[in-house]
């Protein structure tokens, strides 16, 4: 197959709660595919509906209007306990009457394998979690990131297609969650399993994943690989969700392909990279990351005045406000012993690094 | 100032303990509640007929009430019908609960919910005679007599005491728990027989001492609703007290209420212990 086969197929998927007044639409007419083997994200805020289409795949509700495919076929009529998909929930919510070896075996016992491979593959799970001398624990005798582990092992040891994860790490603490991070990043590795993992962390999504589907107010706006959707964010949302950024006003003036030209407020001309839809010259508004420029004590191509520098180790941020108001950072880095080039009140140029303008759609 | 109460730096901002005669009026009420219940078990041990001096300490009524074939019979009747009811309203009172708190909210929950309840609210009296009423034209018109009717009247009536702590077991357990087991592959009865019941039987359990102690200390149904020959332990002590008060009642009851306190301290044990 030249293809890589799809785990997890979305087609214009919308799902309603409730009718009439409080009627929510938690997913408008979403489409997504997951491709097999992937680390597949969605990230967006609170409320964006992304347990919302966890949810749809594990079967705990069904769409309102459109079809959810597993490796091309319809399980609309599948109950959550015949979909070869498992997931891990946001609270872990381990069996508090059962032992952690008791937890991790429970799919398999339900799925009727005899009793000593399921002891086996408990074994093999607890080694995989580096849980390894804890089987016999009660679940109340864990810390956060135990529960985590457990919770992680129970989901995988049936070793399902899918493994869905709905912000498994956001309960733990700054340093746990950077370990479980990379610790997740090993388990899709050695399993090979499609992994389909929530966040609101645009740091967390873009280290971990192969792929990132940015959402916002239930619908999908952009997907492509975290370094795609980081420096070609094609909406304002998405620029703004992840990471920092400056918007500008501009004119564009020339187009060819995903390449073209616009003219800034300073009239200087400039390449652009324009997103994947028609467009037509007129105005638009670019995105420039703040590390993608640098300031000059010439004109460059960008005028402003400094209001506030703020010194980080390996940076410093220099807020400016640009001729016509707009508020501008750049992020310089910081080389030893040098001081800071410019301070508050200076007025600077700005340069921008090739192909560092992103054109947005709207 | 003299009349202001020194508070603790973290009291609450208020707190009935700094009330003026708080302490005392506590005192006086839980005298009022076990002062007769703690004299009554004292004078059950006591040698002489009387209920009122206290000669020697000794086992002799309850010796007598064992010997008693009456008590036997009542009390014997008194478990039998408490164990039945008590099996029949615990799986009701189960089945209730889920039906109120694990299936999708329906028209009429509400309704269903006050209705259980309903015992509860409604005076016992009425109850029972509501009870009679309606038994004596069953009776009347089939001509079975039997002991299911009692059973069945204890049954209905003692449904709400133990659905009540039942359902405040589900619906502290959070459904997330039943959506895991799904999520594992547990078909519906799997996941009720393997993740619902054994997290909610503590509830069960607590429910079904419940109605076993409200069942072996009623009067008043059994008073109404009993057939011929089917005295209960307190129908049988009520027959005697219109004799006047003796000691051996006083045995029986100290008994009766050993049981219930055993019950029902256990009953608490299972419903406050810390949960997980
Ligand atoms: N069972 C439900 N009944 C009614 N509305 C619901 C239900 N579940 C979700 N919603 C609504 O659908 C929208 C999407 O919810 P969802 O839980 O998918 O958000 P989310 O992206 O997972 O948010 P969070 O990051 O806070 O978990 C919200 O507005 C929510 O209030
Ligand atoms: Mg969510």
């Amino acid at each position: 197959m030249s293809n890589p086969a799809v785990a997890v197929e979305a087609q214009g998927v919308t799902k309603i709660f409730g009718s009439g007044e409080e009627q929510v639409r938690a997913l408008d007419n979403v489409s997504v595919t997951i491709r097999e083997n992937e680390f597949f994200t969605l990230l967006g805020p609170s409320g964006c509906g992304k347990t919302t289409l966890l949810r749809l795949i594990a079967g705990f509700e069904h769409p309102t209007d459109g079809h959810i495919l597993l490796h091309g076929e319809h399980i609309a009529h599948l109950p959550p306990f015949q979909r070869p998909v498992n997931t891990v929930f946001q609270n872990y919510a381990l069996f508090p009457h059962m032992t952690v070896a008791d937890n991790i075996g429970f799919g398999l016992e339900m799925q009727g394998m005899p009793k000593q491979d399921v002891a086996r593959v408990v074994d093999e799970m607890l080694t995989l979690v580096r849980m390894e001398n804890l089987g016999r624990r009660r679940t109340s005798q864990l810390s956060g990131g135990q529960q985590q582990r457990v919770a992680l092992a129970r989901a995988l040891a049936p070793k399902p297609k899918v493994l869905l994860l709905d912000e498994p790490l956001s309960a733990l603490d700054l340093k746990l969650r950077k370990e479980m991070q990379i610790e997740l990043k090993r388990l899709q590795n050695e399993t090979g399993i499609t992994f389909v993992f929530v966040t609101h962390d645009q740091e967390e999504a873009l280290t971990m994943s192969d792929r990132v589907a940015v959402m916002n107010a239930g619908n999908i706006l952009q997907i492509g690989a975290p370094r795609t959707i980081y420096d070609h964010p094609s909406e304002r949302f998405v620029a703004h969700f992840i990471g920092e950024t400056n918007f500008v006003e501009a004119e564009l003036i020339e187009i060819d392909g995903r390449n073209g030209r616009v003219q800034l407020p300073s009239g200087a001309e400039v390449p652009a990279s324009l997103p994947d839809v028609d467009l037509s010259p007129g105005k638009v508004t670019v995105v420039i990351r703040p590390e993608h420029v640098d300031l000059v004590p010439d004109a460059g191509v960008l005028q402003g005045t400094i209001d506030n520098v703020v010194y980080f180790g390996t940076d410093t941020h220099y807020h400016l406000h640009l001729d016509d108001g707009t508020p501008f950072v750049a992020r310089l880095q910081n080389q030893r012993d040098s001081a800071a080039a410019f301070t508050e009140g200076d007025k600077a140029g700005i340069t921008v690094k090739d192909n560092a303008i992103q054109v947005l759609v709207d | 100032m003299p009349d202001t109460v020194a508070l603790p730096p973290r009291s609450r901002p208020f707190d009935v303990r700094y009330m003026p005669g708080f302490t005392s009026m506590a005192w006086l009420c839980l005298i009022g509640l076990y002062a007769p219940l703690l004299i009554m078990a004292f004078f059950s041990f006591n040698e002489s007929r009387s209920v009122t001096t206290f000669t020697d300490f000794s086992f002799r009524w309850y010796q007598i009430a064992a010997d008693n074939a009456g008590v036997k019979d009542a009390t014997i009747l008194s478990l039998k019908l408490a164990a039945l009811s008590t099996v029949f309203a615990t799986i009701a009172a189960t089945m209730a609960g889920l039906a109120t708190t694990r299936t999708r909210s329906f028209k009429g929950q509400a309704f269903v919910f006050a209705v259980i309840n309903q015992p509860l609210m409604i005076p016992e009296i009425v109850t029972a005679v509501g009870t009679l009423t309606f038994f004596g034209i069953i009776k009347q018109v089939t001509g079975i007599q039997s002991f299911g009717f009692l059973v069945l009247a204890h049954t209905v009536f003692c449904i709400p005491f133990a659905y009540m702590p039942i359902r405040a077991r589900l619906e502290d357990m959070d459904l997330t728990f039943e959506h895991v087991a799904a999520d594992l592959y547990a078909s519906p009865w799997k996941a009720f027989r393997y993740v619902t019941f054994p997290m909610m039987l503590p509830g069960i359990i607590a429910g079904a001492m419940l109605a076993f102690v409200i069942s072996l200390d009623d009067v008043i149904i059994s008073l109404l609703v009993a057939g011929a020959g089917e005295t209960t332990l307190p129908v049988w002590m009520i027959g005697q007290l219109r004799r006047g008060l003796t000691p051996e009642v006083n045995a029986i009851s100290t008994v009766l209420l050993g049981v219930t306190i055993i019950f029902v301290s256990f009953f608490f044990f299972l419903t406050f212990r810390k949960r997980k």
